[in-house]
Parts: structure tokens; C-alpha cells; sequence
């Protein structure tokens, strides 16, 4: 059942759920980031209204710099800014930043050790028609195999905002991840959110599985755990916004409790929150581990609905899935 | 002027020594880019940079953002030698443990503005060090948007770096922005890995390409030191757009046998081959004091 002191929308499972863009929030958490502090600066690689920039950019148009098409010098630049005590979030696509510019956020950002905030929205295949070159799939991999370099997936709209305000307030290099298309809104402004921590939103007496899920696919989990409990099937959802530092202890704790994981994300399997998850697991407490995500192909044009069942992140692939390892020992 | 052109030249020839010695004692390393930039370092942190090595976190200093970390050595040597270290630590270059890492980490060394290598870095960071600044304090009254800074953002480049991408995207910014508290030098050497550049990737006219990014361009003999120095000051009088000091160099410049080959562009001397270019320099340095 639902984990009461998760405080989230009590609509969530009605069919007229609302509905935000995860993106949105980052443009409010910004706004308030860069009220309360002076240092906050923002970089876009032409793409200001689409990564929600745009709120910032008219409050605060002297703290706002357009770079261009050029993602590159947008990381490096943010680096100099940084290192003149500016607090950068620079935005962009997934695919092009921190997909074109990978080198620049290692070595102008991440081993130069600048305070600056990489935000990488249309993620996953549910940006939809744009189709497969525009869908970033990798990037939690590569931003995760950077020294330094932090990386949170809010779920929905409202933590995407008090993620981006945590990310100001977190000195260091800060990857968020956010996704194009409206997502279920499954927080409320109560729900407890802390930078690091995961959250326990779907709790039962006798689990049987975890389902350990980040970004939009916290709110198929959910759907799915209500389906599997209406056919008798108890599960744990956890919401790993934080894929690092990983809460270590609450994957090993719901690992313990039900003996076997799940984990759903919109990216590729290979070095993802999944494999992230594997890794403390693998070294602290081994268990069955079934992965969710995308099986090392690129996506390619549809609805997000469409995408995301094609791809076996459906709900229905999720109780599927948490079936068959149930018969895992 | 605080030194005479006498007394930059011995800096500079000492500097050299000095670049001989630890790339002799770390075995690997970069040579020729090194003494051929010597004097511009030497002009640079002796009558240009506005620092302080015993304080090197003064907030109102410049910033030197080095974008060919490869030529460390130079840097390096010149910091010593403006009391940044002991000029004895430059013998750990490369070393386990030293500070002064094969390319520039600042995690070791936290003078250092910022760690390089990777070419093609260093004119984005300074530029994007240039916009924050302008942010705080403003930019020349000339330009209507308040009040005036003497802080100056310098970004030393290579001419092999003119070959990346972002090297162009960093200009066109600057440019756009009219950041006239940016001030590059290009090192001019015409040498690069490979070969000369003009054969790997031809990059005159390089003057032009510069001009049609917005930026003022100023020439000038690399090894001469009223040059090197008035072409600072110059920049510094020009409020309308950032400026590119495009520095002629010799790649190996003070030892004959280096010289504008670009074999030693990656390599450092053995034993015999340091003694060698150690006489050499004290040969110059004889030279510099009997006025020539």
C-alpha cells in the first residue's frame, strides 16, 4: 500500500491524475534557487523555452547568458563562471549536454572540481516523435562514471523542482535528469525529500520483490505494484532519485526485506541506475536482480505511451517482470 | 616598466635553465613549446599579471587560464622563480606525490586557476571567468553599463588548439559579448605532434580568422621583450572587444639543436643532451649581460 508518510498525491491513481512536465519544475526550482541567492547563473545552448530556462531568463535576464548551439563551450564556459563564485546551471538536451560535451564537464568541470549544475532534460524515449536521435539513453552511465559528479532523477514535476533547489545548495558538479513529456504527478510540496535519500513510497508486510525505479517510471512502479497487489502480490517501491551518492542503505534494506530487486529506468540497462544499484548489491547483500530499461537499442519515433510499452517499461512489463522473478530463488 | 629589458632577458634565460633541469630529472615531458614561450611568461608574470604569490587567493587578482597544459614546464619554472615554490620542487615535476603534476592539476597545485591538458579548453573557461567578472563589476564606462574593473582575464593558447571546434565557439562568444577584459596570446610556434601545423591542418590566415570573430588582433615578435610587454598594455587600452596577442615564437628557442624541430615538441633532453643546452644558455646568459 501506499506509504502514508510519503505524503503524496492522493489522486495519484485516479484516471484525471494531474499532469506536469518534470522539466517544469526544474524552471520553478530555478526561479526560487536563484532568488534566494545571487550567485545562481544561467547558461543555455539555444534551447531556453523547451528546457524551461525561459522563467529564469525574464526575471533575471542580466544573470542569463546564451550560448548558442554550442554545448561544448557551454560546459566550459560554465566552469570559468564557476570558478569565479557563479553558481551555473546550464541546460540543454540530454543527448547534446552532457552527451556532446562529456569531455568538457570531465575535465573543465569535474577534475577542475567547479560548482557547476548540468541539466539534461528530454531524457529517456518518451520525448516521443523527435524520434531516436533526440532521446537520450546513456547518459545517467556517463555522468555516474565521473569523479565528483552527483546524479539525481526526480519523478515528477514537483520533485524535479525541490531537486534543482538542492542542487544550488550542494556545492560540487551536479548532473539532473529530466524528462520532455507530462508525467503523472505523484509528490506533493509535504512529501520528504532529501538530497541522497531514497524513499520508500509503496511499503507491504510480506514483499516478495523491490521495484527500485527513478524519473517517470516511480509512477508505472506504483501503478504496477497496485495491479500485482490486487492478484495477491506484495512488492516494495523505492524512488532512487539520488543514483549517486546512492542510499546504500535503503537498497540494501529492501533487498533484505523481499529477497529480490527490480529496477525500471528509461535508459539503456547497460551502466545505469540498475547496474548502479547491482554494484551495492552485488558487494553487500546479492539477491536476484531483474533490470528494466532499454536493451541496448536506440529509440526511434511514436507517443510516449507507445515508446515506452514498445521498449518493456509499460506497466504491464513491470508486473510481467515482478512475476517472473518471483520464481528466482 | 619595473625591470629593465636586461633584467626580463637573464629572468628569462634563467627560466630555461630551469625548464632544462626538470625535464632532464622527470625524464619525460615537453620541451620545445616550454622555451619557446619563455619570454613570454617572463614579461607576462614579471610586469603584467597582477598577483601576489604569497597570497596567490587574493580575490582582485588576475586570472592566467593556461589552455596547452602540455607546457607546463614553462609555468611552472616561471612560478618558482616569482616565489610561488621553491625552485628547488620544480626537480619533482612528474614525480610521485609532487605538486607538480605532468599536466596542470590545481587539486595539487591550488595556485593554479585551473587544471589543463586536453586542449582546447581554456579560452570557454576564460571567457566564461570573463562574463562573471563583468557580471560583479562591470565594464568600461565606454560602454555605458557602469563601473570599471582593472582585473583582467589572460588565456594562453597554442596554435595546435586553433584546430578544436571549441577554441571557435569560445571566440565567437567572447566576441559577441565584447569582453574587452579578455586578453589571449596564441603561441605561435608552428609546431604541433605530428608535424608543422601548416601541413597537419593549415591554419592561416590565422590573423583573419580572428578579426572575423570580432577580436582585436595584435602581432608581435615573441622573444622580444618591449614587444611582448607593449602589446599587454595595448590590449589594455582597447574597450570595444576582447584582444589575441599572436606570439611568433621559435619552438625550443635558446638551444640550437631544438630549435624549430618539431621532434622535440613531446620529448625531453637526456643527460649529454642537457649539458649541452645548459652551456648554451650560459653562453646567452654571458651574452645578455655584456649587452650583447
Amino acid at each position: 500500500m501506499i506509504n502514508s508518510s510519503q505524503k503524496l498525491n492522493p489522486k495519484l491513481f485516479d484516471k484525471d491524475v494531474e499532469q506536469e512536465p518534470i522539466r517544469a519544475g526544474f524552471g520553478h526550482g530555478l526561479l526560487e534557487a536563484a532568488r534566494s541567492d545571487e550567485r545562481v547563473v544561467g547558461l543555455c545552448a539555444d534551447l531556453t523555452e523547451s528546457t524551461k530556462m525561459d522563467v529564469f531568463k525574464k526575471e533575471f535576464p542580466k544573470r542569463f547568458i546564451e550560448i548558442g548551439v554550442a554545448e561544448q563551450n557551454l560546459a566550459a564556459v560554465a566552469s570559468g563562471m564557476a570558478a569565479m563564485g557563479k553558481v551555473p546551471f546550464l541546460s540543454s538536451y540530454a543527448v547534446f549536454s552532457p552527451g556532446r560535451n562529456w569531455e568538457q564537464i570531465r575535465t573543465t568541470i569535474c577534475y577542475n572540481d567547479r560548482n557547476v549544475k548540468i541539466v539534461g532534460s528530454h531524457a529517456g524515449v518518451s520525448v516521443g516523435p523527435d524520434g531516436g536521435s533526440h532521446q537520450a539513453l546513456e547518459d545517467i552511465a556517463i555522468m555516474r562514471a565521473l569523479p565528483r559528479m552527483r546524479v539525481l532523477v526526480p519523478c515528477d514535476s514537483i520533485e524535479a523542482k525541490k531537486a534543482t533547489e538542492a542542487a544550488a545548495k550542494n556545492d560540487g558538479p551536479i548532473y539532473l535528469r529530466l524528462a520532455r513529456e507530462k508525467t503523472p504527478v505523484v509528490t506533493t510540496a509535504e512529501t520528504p525529500f532529501e538530497f541522497g535519500k531514497a524513499n520508500l513510497l509503496w511499503d507491504s508486510e510480506k514483499p516478495s520483490v523491490a521495484i527500485i525505479a527513478c524519473g517517470p517510471m516511480v509512477y508505472n512502479s506504483l501503478v504496477a505494484a497496485k495491479s500485482l497487489a490486487e492478484e495477491g502480490i506484495e512488492v516494495l517501491v523505492l524512488n532512487l532519485h539520488t543514483i549517486k551518492p546512492m542510499d546504500k542503505e535503503a537498497v540494501i534494506e529492501v533487498a533484505k526485506r523481499a529477497g529480490r530487486v527490480v529496477t525500471v529506468e528509461e535508459h539503456q540497462v547497460m551502466g545505469g541506475m540498475g547496474s548502479a544499484v547491482a554494484e551495492v548489491l552485488a558487494s553487500n547483500f546479492p539477491v536476484p536482480i531483474e533490470f528494466i530499461g532499454v536493451q541496448d537499442k536506440f529509440g526511434q519515433s511514436g507517443t510516449p505511451t507507445e515508446l515506452v510499452e514498445f521498449y518493456g517499461m509499460g506497466v504491464k512489463s513491470i508486473v510481467e517482470v515482478v512475476k517472473k522473478i518471483t520464481q528466482r530463488k | 616598466m619595473h625591470n629593465t629589458i636586461k633584467e626580463l632577458e637573464t629572468k628569462a634565460n634563467e627560466i630555461r635553465k630551469s625548464v632544462i633541469e626538470m625535464l632532464v630529472e622527470a625524464g619525460s615531458g615537453h620541451s620545445a613549446g616550454p622555451l619557446g614561450m619563455a619570454d613570454v611568461f617572463t614579461a607576462f608574470y614579471f610586469e603584467i599579471l597582477r598577483h601576489d604569490p604569497k597570497n596567490p587567493s587574493w580575490p582582485e587578482r588576475d586570472r592566467l587560464v593556461m589552455s596547452n597544459g602540455h607546457i607546463n614546464p614553462v609555468l611552472y619554472a616561471t612560478m618558482a622563480h616569482a616565489g610561488y615554490f621553491p625552485i628547488e620542487e620544480l626537480k619533482t615535476l612528474r614525480k610521485f606525490g609532487s605538486r607538480l603534476q605532468g599536466h596542470p592539476h590545481r587539486e595539487f597545485l591550488p595556485a593554479l586557476e585551473n587544471s589543463s591538458g586536453p586542449l582546447g579548453l581554456g579560452l570557454s573557461q576564460s571567457v566564461g571567468m570573463a562574463l562573471a567578472l563583468r557580471m560583479d563589476k562591470g565594464i568600461s564606462p565606454r560602454l555605458g553599463s557602469g563601473q570599471t574593473t582593472d582585473q583582467y582575464i589572460y588565456a594562453f593558447l597554442s596554435d595546435g588548439e586553433q584546430e578544436c571546434g571549441i577554441t571557435w565557439e569560445g571566440a565567437m562568444l567572447a566576441g559577441k559579448e565584447k569582453l574587452h577584459n579578455l586578453i589571449a596570446v596564441i603561441d605561435r610556434n608552428n609546431i604541433q605532434i605530428d608535424g608543422f601545423t601548416e601541413d597537419i591542418m593549415p591554419l592561416e590566415p590565422l590573423a583573419d580568422k580572428w578579426r572575423a570573430f570580432n577580436w582585436r588582433v595584435i602581432e608581435i615578435d615573441g622573444h622580444n621583450m618591449e614587444e611582448i610587454v607593449g602589446a599587454f598594455n595595448r590590449a589594455k587600452s582597447i574597450f570595444e572587444k576582447p584582444t589575441i596577442i599572436i606570439a611568433h615564437t621559435i619552438p625550443g628557442k635558446g638551444v640550437s639543436f631544438m630549435e624549430k624541430k618539431f621532434e622535440w615538441h613531446g620529448k625531453p633532453p637526456n643527460k649529454e643532451e642537457a649539458v649541452l643546452a645548459l652551456n648554451e644558455l650560459r653562453m646567452i646568459g654571458d651574452k645578455i649581460m655584456n649587452g650583447k
